[in-house]
């Protein structure tokens, strides 16, 4: 009953009229810079940052949490209208997300990662406010053996459970695993690959870059040669009805919802590890327990949901080592603790002890603001539809400028650019060639910690392997990682015997 | 002969001085057009950063700059990553830099094409200091009680710290040489992590420096051993230095500020004295003795001799380095 105590002082701070305020401008702002593809909620959270000072640190908290939820809602957006991942926790959100605005479900698929994502931002605000204090020592628990078995079952939930050819998957995730080793060694600091000895290549390959070249210009180049005439998607209307129905439609994903809300959580909990690979084991789990798994891929709105709500949880759980070890699990949450450190907050185990007022107001401004997203994200929707009714040759030119742009600003660099250009036309071959590009880009994003975690573990246990699979954990981890690795051999073996061997795909 | 020779360098002398009578009012004259870059040479939530991101709020909040000023983090490869930025930025008056030692020691260790004598100094903030740590869970309780427990482990004993070649594998290396004992060196992507693993128990123990294991050690989840320090520390009344129990082991960390090369003078006067007042401010005084470093303010040509002198200490202290390693 402390608890309770605590969560309505929380609240008497996060309903204040000026707070409130705070939160609407704040989701508002967060929903526009995630849904930009090349802004995310750590650009978000940079910008406003230094604002913070004008406000009592309570509310420049809020602030700040409103529009990290913000932009988790906005990730959704340009995943489904564009097929442009704005983060690497969107990209799972593309798999069906993308295959239903071409169906002309735009606005459905909207709604489904609206509610999607307020259902696991509420789950884990729940879970959080529940255990916040004794789940530290479960992130506590993980050291580099435990992340690298848990990426190694995010890179195996995709080989099992993706769909896509196994081979070609396996061929796409090697590829990205090498372009992450790009750039400076994470342990000893020498540089590696560094193509004709272009300056650019040592801070590696961004993710945005990958992303934005793969996605965004490769995407328009092979709509530009499929569909010269045809508008590129099915023009969506959205009316109070359809917005009644789809409400309806996602109350059927209980089971969906729940499960990627406490996984993202828990996932996201653990320091280092983060939402991406939440959103991706959510949407593997959810396609593996469905009845209509067949669907996935195609436009399943279950697809768009589970990874939403996973990598919203995830975010909020992204929060609890950040508060109660110091250690942020997420670019985003490094910012937020540098924020704290500015107004002489010191994150750590003593902060729930000594700054409650600061903690409950936090979490309470966490149920607020994720009510406020929900609300204004599906007030926006209609605008985010209009948006693809446009003739398909503006749509084109406008995306093409958002990729440039969206590469450029972060690192102002040409080399980006120009590395854009090139995954563009690398990302239009692969398609023609059918290969998935999924793989690719979170191996990119994985690769640096993957490796590192093996390194280390490697290290400590002087060169011995087994170290991954005696701990209990990991080993766990490891073990279901090599099931879902057999699992498409075990599905084409049985084909192969049963139907001969036509069945070869 | 010696007289020309002293007198030129009496001139020289003069010639600084009326420089620097001349610099304050040139600094009115240059302001910073846009926001400015902070390049932090290591990874987020370590000691470094938190300190970067400390200074920009006092900065932000005293109001000592007309334009915001934004951390960056680039700490990949023990701050390669951000050494070679620095480089590329050359002429630029809106960037600068947040130093570590890996200042000298990367570009020593790495072939990255970056001298830093290149760099142009701004001001040294703070020497931080290190001490030995222990999980609070063990029984070790003393500087003996360690030795003969890395002694028994037969060289599986696990010192976490960051990356190799950096500070803290400096610091163990030095350890090593002086009981004659032999660790597994883990490294990790910065001190906070450091801090965090050696509390989950997968390493045994760490040299971070006190604001980043100040926490746990509140909270009752870390205990330090020795402080390699000239002097105790004042948040840890109890723990001896190194010096005390008759081992010579004192190192330091600077905490300072560079620009890159061809910045101009007029800009590298405003920020040597943004970073003055910054270095005067009630707030930064605290913090200096809460999380027990040593201000010692240094700037302009006193800070690049600073810089060089250390930069061959170290060339020396990675040649023991490396003979302890192989």
């Amino acid at each position: 009953m402390e608890l309770l105590g605590h969560l309505a002082d929380g609240f008497a701070t996060s309903l204040s009229p000026l707070n409130l305020f705070i939160v609407l401008i704040g989701v508002t702002a967060g929903l526009f810079i995630g849904a930009m593809p090349g802004l995310g909620s750590v650009n978000g959270v940079a910008i406003v940052l230094p604002i913070t000072f004008i406000v009592p640190p309570s509310s420049a908290i809020i602030l700040l949490a409103a529009i990290y939820y913000g932009a988790m809602y906005g990730g959704a957006v340009s995943s489904i209208l564009l097929g442009i991942p704005g983060a690497s926790t969107a990209v799972a959100t593309t798999f069906d997300g993308r295959p239903m605005a071409q169906q002309g479900k735009a606005g459905l698929a909207l709604i489904a990662a609206a509610c999607a994502s307020f259902v696991g931002g509420t789950i884990s605000v729940i879970l959080f406010t529940l255990f916040a204090a004794p789940l530290a020592d479960v992130a506590l628990a993980f050291g580099p053996a435990e992340e690298f078995a848990l990426v190694l079952l995010a890179f195996t939930t995709f080989v099992g459970l993706g769909g896509d050819d196994v081979l070609k998957t396996i061929i796409m995730i090697c590829l990205g695993l090498a372009l992450s080793t790009v750039g400076l060694d994470l342990i000893s600091g020498q540089p590696r690959l560094i193509f004709f000895d272009q300056p650019g290549f040592y801070s590696g390959i961004s993710f945005l870059v990958l992303a934005i070249g793969i996605y965004g210009i490769g995407e328009i180049l092979y709509t530009i040669e499929t569909q010269k005439t045809a508008p590129q998607v099915t023009p969506a209307k959205l009316t109070f009805t359809d917005l009644w129905y789809g409400i309806k439609e996602i109350n059927k994903l209980w089971k969906t919802m729940s499960f990627g809300s406490i996984m993202g959580f828990f996932v996201g909990m653990l320091p280092a590890a983060g939402a991406t690979p939440a959103a991706l084991m959510a949407y593997g789990i959810a396609k593996l327990t469905s009845k209509k798994s067949d669907q996935f891929g195609k436009g399943a709105i279950e697809g768009v949901a589970a990874p939403e709500t996973a990598n919203n949880a995830a975010s909020t759980g992204s929060l609890l080592p950040m508060l109660t070890l110091g250690i942020p699990g997420s670019p985003t949450t490094a910012l937020l603790l540098g924020g704290m450190v500015m107004w002489g907050l010191v994150p750590g185990p003593m902060l729930f002890i000594e700054q409650p007022d600061f903690v409950w107001g936090l979490i309470s401004s966490l149920y607020t603001a994720n009510l406020a997203a929900v609300l204004v994200n599906l007030a926006l929707i209609p605008l985010f539809v209009w948006a693809l009714r446009m003739p398909f040759t503006v749509l084109c030119s406008i995306v093409f400028i958002l990729c440039i742009v969206g590469g450029f600003a972060p690192s102002q660099k040409m080399h980006d650019v120009w590395l854009i250009v090139g995954f563009g036309v690398f990302g239009y071959i692969l398609r023609k060639a059918d290969y998935p590009m999924a793989p690719l880009v979170l191996a990119l994003v994985l690769g640096p910690l993957m490796e590192k975690s093996f390194r280390q573990t490697l290290i400590s246990e002087q060169g011995n392997v087994m170290a991954f699979v005696e701990r209990p954990l990991s080993g766990a981890f490891i073990a279901i990682s090599v099931v879902f690795f057999l699992l498409p051999m075990l599905k084409h073996f049985k084909r192969w015997f049963g139907r001969g061997t036509a069945a070869t795909n | 002969m010696t007289n020309i020779f002293t007198r030129r360098i009496a001139m020289a002398a003069a010639a600084s001085l009326a420089l620097t009578a001349a610099l304050p009012a040139a600094a009115e004259n240059w302001k910073p057009q846009k926001p400015v870059e902070m390049v932090i040479m290591a990874g987020q939530g370590g000691g470094a950063d938190r300190l970067a991101r400390l200074f920009q709020s006092i900065i932000q909040k005293e109001n000592l700059s007309s334009m915001p000023i934004l951390p960056v983090n680039k700490g990949g490869g023990s701050g390669a990553e951000a050494l070679r930025y620095l480089k590329d930025k050359q002429g630029d008056n809106h960037t600068i830099m947040a130093t570590l030692n890996s200042y000298y020691t990367t570009p020593l260790r790495t072939d990255i094409g970056v001298n830093i004598e290149e760099f142009t100094p701004v001001a040294r903030m703070a020497l931080d200091t290190f001490v030995l740590w222990v999980n609070a869970d063990s029984d070790i309780q003393t500087l003996d009680d360690y030795v003969a427990a890395v002694k028994a482990s037969g060289g599986s004993w696990k010192m976490g710290g960051t990356g190799t070649g950096q500070e803290d594998s400096l610091v163990t290396a030095m350890l090593q040489d002086e009981f004659d004992i032999d660790v597994t060196y883990v490294p990790f992507k910065g001190g906070g992590d450091v801090a965090k693993n050696l509390v989950g128990g997968h390493i045994d123990s760490s040299v971070n420096n006190p604001s980043e294991a100040l926490g746990f050690y509140q909270a009752g989840k870390l205990r330090p051993i020795a402080a390699f320090t000239p002097d105790r520390i004042e948040v840890f009344p109890d723990t001896p230095t190194m010096t005390e129990l008759g081992h010579e082991l004192v190192y330091s960390m600077q905490r300072s500020f560079v620009a890159p090369a061809g910045m101009a003078p007029e800009a590298v006067a405003y920020y040597t004295e943004m970073f003055e007042k910054l270095n005067a401010s009630e707030e930064w005084q605290t913090y200096t003795q809460e999380k027990a470093l040593m201000p010692d303010f240094l700037t302009g040509d006193d800070l690049q001799s600073y810089f060089l002198d250390e930069r061959a200490k170290h060339a020396d202290l990675l040649k023991t380095a490396d003979g302890e390693s192989s």
